[in-house]
């Protein structure tokens, strides 16, 4: 458990107390509701956890430096920012295995592109983003991120070369 | 029997996921298993991040009246509903599906569509604690550079989205949340 999560639950349990000294009622009406939105979601979750688990057997840290390891151009380019859009790392494995990649010869263009897309598309938990913006918004926004995505990798790319 | 059939529609996605999982472990017993053992891992993840996320939703939609969330946040809140959105988004925890149903009760809670997009575009990018485990593997030059494009790109793309979006679609989402 890292230190945000203790953060968390400290500020949860607080509110949880001052809410609960201010009246009996309105908070049992909080934890209902939050029971109720945590089962509201739970199905697509469960659904979502199989498959990222399943793609992040697949596609280790090996795989992925196979793909987008070496001098791959363009097609690494997008390559690496598909594979960022369909897999799901929490930050303390994308990170440092964006930064081993690199240390294996991987380019600046291709890491940025996999970290951008990383955060900003989620072709995985679709489903949940569905479930409450519905298809075409989810849609857009995803298309967005991905094409954004080539900016920012481009952009880093000049940066971070010249330096 | 009703209500049985009644859950397994509502789990079918999760069903048939476990299913295709299931026989791709009898086929392929090495990759079946990584996959249980991570989504296992994730699972455990999920459990321990969740609660105070969901309590803390809960205790939002009890104790903050709609009129102050429009206030703030609502049409016509401007660059302090930029701002507060931005802020939300980076002080939040967990994974992007987490930022979802907090976007749910905003919706309920009329906050601005763009605000909302802009909300979810600093959950995904401008997360804090995020940012410096980037600082640490990725560089000063890299983060900063990444972090300054996804600010500018995050305001572009919730201006765009506002754009493309036809209002009575995005109305009905809301409609929706509530």
């Amino acid at each position: 458990m890292d230190i945000q999560t203790y953060i968390f639950y400290g500020i949860a349990v607080g509110a949880l107390g001052i809410s609960f000294s201010k009246s009996k009622t309105r908070t049992l009406t909080a934890l209902k509701k939050a029971r109720k939105s945590f089962e509201n979601i739970l199905p697509q979750l469960l659904g979502v956890i199989l498959i990222i688990g399943f793609l992040l057997a697949i596609l280790d840290a090996d795989v992925i430096s196979k793909i987008i390891g070496e001098d791959s151009g363009w097609f690494g380019v997008v390559t690496a920012a598909l594979v960022g859009s369909i897999t799901l790392l929490p930050p303390y494995v994308a990170f440092p295995t964006a930064s081993m990649l690199l240390d294996n010869g991987a380019g600046y263009v291709q890491i940025a592109a996999f970290i951008s897309t990383l955060m900003l598309v989620g072709v995985a938990t679709m489903p949940v983003e569905m479930k409450y913006f519905g298809k075409k918004l989810t849609i857009l926004r995803n298309l967005y991120g991905f094409l954004f995505s080539f900016l920012v990798a481009i952009i880093i790319g000049m940066v971070v070369n010249r330096g | 029997m009703n209500k049985v059939w009644a859950v397994a529609k509502r789990y079918q996605f999760f069903l048939i996921t476990l299913a295709m999982l299931g026989i791709l472990t009898i086929f392929k017993p090495g990759i079946g298993l990584e996959s249980i053992k991570i989504s296992g891992f994730q699972m455990f993840q999920m459990l321990l991040i969740i609660p105070p996320v969901f309590i803390l939703l809960g205790l939002l939609d009890v104790w903050v009246p709609r009129e102050t969330m429009v206030r703030y946040m609502g049409e016509g809140s401007g660059v302090l509903g930029i701002l507060l959105a931005f802020m939300i988004g980076s002080f939040a925890a967990g994974p992007l599906y987490g930022a979802f149903p907090v976007a749910a009760v905003f919706m309920k809670k009329g906050i601005k569509f763009s605000n909302l997009m802009i909300f979810i575009g600093a959950w995904a990018t401008t997360k804090i604690p995020m940012l410096m485990f980037e600082m640490r593997y990725m560089g000063m030059t890299f983060t900063l550079t990444r972090l300054f494009l996804n600010i500018f790109g995050i305001l572009v793309m919730a201006w765009l989205l506002n754009k493309m979006m036809p209002k009575n679609e995005t109305e009905s989402l809301y409609l929706r949340a509530k």
